[in-house]
């Protein structure tokens, strides 16, 4: 059954009809994700077509789940329009907004995640600043390569979309539940603790590998967390031990500032909680091969 | 982005915040006019991005026009930790009676931002906080509600600020708050906010940071980037759009996606400490589409690094696929060619994911000497290192 999307997942796209949107979409209706339309008020009632594939478009995410159903959004508009698309997809009530957008200004990020909790958080965010999230063989919701490998029973969660593409890839022969890019901005909506969790409780995950990279405390928290309330086996890997104090590496949120958010510090908390830290992604992939294969 | 001081004077003072009358300098002359126009007893800062300039000598009293203009000279150019001071802010002085302490902040964890407050101000805060965890209140502020009179009113209250100076310091935080928002900030910090001897609130000090994501709607903040401290190589890699960041080691570092660059810099230091301790020299993240034209482009950066004696140029192929990314390397070295710079360091290169095989038979067909195929990035890494070591 994976993590919060599922073959049965009915998926639309704000952002359709714009470049990236209109490209992604293709691809995920070829990984068999259920695309069930786009949102676009100034094209509503339009169809747009992705290869025999006619999707209609809506004025709204409100009208699209009201004629599709819909329960999974992925958002593909430009930073400046991001708080408001989220906005309107907390006030649909859809269950899943995965934001992709890179570039959104934290102070937008802070008041749609605000403006989520005080609604109750009926809404999951993933991102913003994110690939997405992918059940192999089940759904794509996001810009993760399909192909890269099959179901399988390991769960993963990282805050960068490379070094994900890289672990699926290294252990693509065993197979993943689900792997979720969380992005690498100072504030998102879905954490590593939120994804521990639903792979502590999904009963197709054996185990979890946890990507993770300088800047802030995340991963320290998850450490706490994974002592408190995770089970199974967790496998973990840090990027940036070489990253100089005070520098943005890439990631808005990838910084160390002072002493806080060095790698270093990441990886001790891991490990004090037993989580096994590789030094490189080919040995985290290698001890993740051990745990699956002693199961 | 960080603001020198004087930056968040103007800024503080843009939005109504009460701030000592003063100006910037960059030479002696330009100090001279601005204590002409201030009067009286000045104090001159140097302007750098560091803690303990007065330690270092680098604030000073100063009275009438002649005396400014001799320590203005005495503090322009002097080096603290590393940091010339190319500027100086004169100010006006303050009788000072208290100092307090009063931030805006993002707090990460809790996805949201946090107003520290204290009355007792002028010191390192988590000093303070460690010290004396009483004395600092740390509120968590709603990204929706923001700050408000009432809030406000709760925070000065739940740090105990004298009765005296309640009000002015409800109407700072209100204020703070909404230069805090306006401009985009991820940082506001006023260390010492002080009371004078007439019970007058000041804000003596400015530390800001500003979102560079939020720069679309701040034309205006362009402006607060100063030139004279970038690298040159990460400007020309701006003007480009390349993410670069320059770093002191010999192995040039060409990558796609934030994780897997960071990640690369790592697996290079490691395998520089079996080849002579070469390290990365620098970040740069091409990002997913890695055309000819993108590639190009990094090479010409990386390569312009008179440090860099290998590259490494670490590619996992995932909606971009390999091929394409193999025939951006052959393409890019033509480009360098073409341009008149001619390539002569050795470059290691690794593909993996998609099409990968098709990627690899194209470096291969392109015979280039200076183009190694390694396949694995542990090897690649090792290779690069061995050969930024030989080359040295």
């Amino acid at each position: 059954m994976a993590i919060w999307l599922t073959k049965d997942s009915k998926v639309i796209v704000q952002g359709m009809t714009g470049s990236e949107g209109s490209k992604h979409t293709k691809r995920m209706l070829a990984a068999g994700t259920n695309v069930v339309g786009g949102v676009n008020p100034r094209k509503a009632g339009q169809s747009v077509d992705f290869d025999g594939t006619a999707l209609p478009v809506f004025a709204s995410v409100a009208d699209a789940m009201k004629e599709t159903g819909a329960d999974v959004t992925v958002i593909f508009v430009p930073p400046q329009f991001t708080k408001g698309a989220v906005i309107e997809a907390i006030d649909a009530g859809i269950e899943l907004a995965v934001v992709i957008t890179e570039g959104v200004p934290v102070h937008d990020t802070a008041a749609f995640w605000a403006y989520n909790v005080a609604k109750g958080e009926r809404t999951r965010i993933i991102g913003p600043n994110c690939p997405g999230i992918a059940s192999p063989g089940a759904s794509n919701a996001g810009i993760i390569p399909a192909d890269i490998t099959g179901s399988g029973r390991i769960g993963l969660v990282s805050k960068s979309g490379t070094l994900t593409y890289q672990m699926m890839y290294e252990l693509r022969d065993i197979g993943f539940s689900t792997c979720v890019g969380i992005g690498g901005d100072p504030i998102i909506g879905t954490t590593h603790i939120d994804a521990l969790a639903a792979f502590e409780a999904d009963p197709e995950t054996d185990a979890i590998v946890m990507i993770g990279e300088i800047g802030g405390d995340a991963e320290e928290r998850a450490a706490e967390f994974i002592k408190a309330n995770v089970t199974k086996p967790v496998v973990g890997y840090i990027a940036g031990f070489t990253a100089p104090p005070g520098k943005t590496m890439g990631h808005a949120g990838a910084i160390i500032s002072g002493s806080a958010g060095t790698a270093d510090a990441k990886k001790a908390a891991l490990e004090a909680v037993g989580v096994k830290v590789g030094k490189t992604p080919t040995e985290t992939a290698r001890l993740m091969r051990e745990i699956m294969s002693a199961n | 982005m960080d603001l020198y001081e004087y930056q968040g004077r103007d800024l503080f003072e843009r939005h109504g915040l009460p701030v000592l009358a003063g100006g910037v300098a960059t030479t002696p002359e330009e100090a001279r006019a601005i204590a002409e126009r201030l009067g009286g007893r000045v104090v001159v800062k140097a302007q750098v991005k560091v803690g303990g300039r007065g330690k270092a000598g680098g604030v000073k009293l100063a009275e009438g026009a002649e005396e400014t203009v001799a320590r203005a000279t005495d503090i322009l150019g002097m080096d603290i930790k590393g940091h010339t001071v190319h500027k100086v802010m004169i100010t006006v002085t303050a009788d000072v009676a208290e100092e307090y302490y009063f931030s805006y902040l993002l707090d990460r964890a809790n996805r949201t931002f946090l107003c520290i407050a204290s009355v007792a101000g002028g010191m390192d805060i988590e000093q303070v906080a460690a010290e004396t965890p009483d004395k600092v209140v740390k509120a968590p502020i709603d990204a929706v509600k923001g700050v408000d009179e009432a809030k406000a009113r709760e925070i000065v209250a739940a740090a105990g600020f004298p009765a005296e100076v309640a009000d002015q310091v409800v109407e700072v935080a209100v204020g703070l708050w909404q230069a805090f928002v306006a401009e985009d900030a991820t940082l506001v910090e006023v260390n010492p906010l002080a009371k004078t001897g007439e019970g007058k609130l000041l804000l003596l000090d400015a530390k800001i940071s500003l979102d560079e994501n939020a720069g679309f709607r701040h034309p205006d903040h362009e402006g607060l980037v100063d030139q004279a401290a970038v690298d040159p190589l990460e400007q020309a890699a701006k003007e480009k759009d390349l993410n670069y960041v320059k770093l002191d080691g010999e192995v040039g570092i060409i990558g796609n996606g934030a994780g897997l660059v960071m990640s690369t810099l790592d697996v290079v230091a490691y395998a520089g400490e079996r080849h002579g301790g070469v390290k990365p020299a620098n970040f740069l993240d091409i990002g997913g589409g890695a055309s000819a034209a993108v590639m190009a482009n990094g090479l010409e950066i990386v390569l312009s690094d008179p440090s860099v004696k290998s590259v490494f140029v670490n590619v996992f192929g995932g909606i971009t696929a390999c091929d394409a990314v193999a025939n951006g390397i052959v393409q890019a070295l033509a480009l360098l060619e073409q341009r008149g710079e001619k390539v002569t360091k050795p470059l290691v290169v690794r593909l993996d994911g998609n099409n990968a095989e098709a990627g690899r038979a194209i470096l291969d067909d392109a015979n280039n000497p200076l183009i190694e195929r390694v396949d694995t990035m542990d090897g690649a890494a090792e290779r690069a290192a061995e050969l930024a070591a030989a080359g040295v």
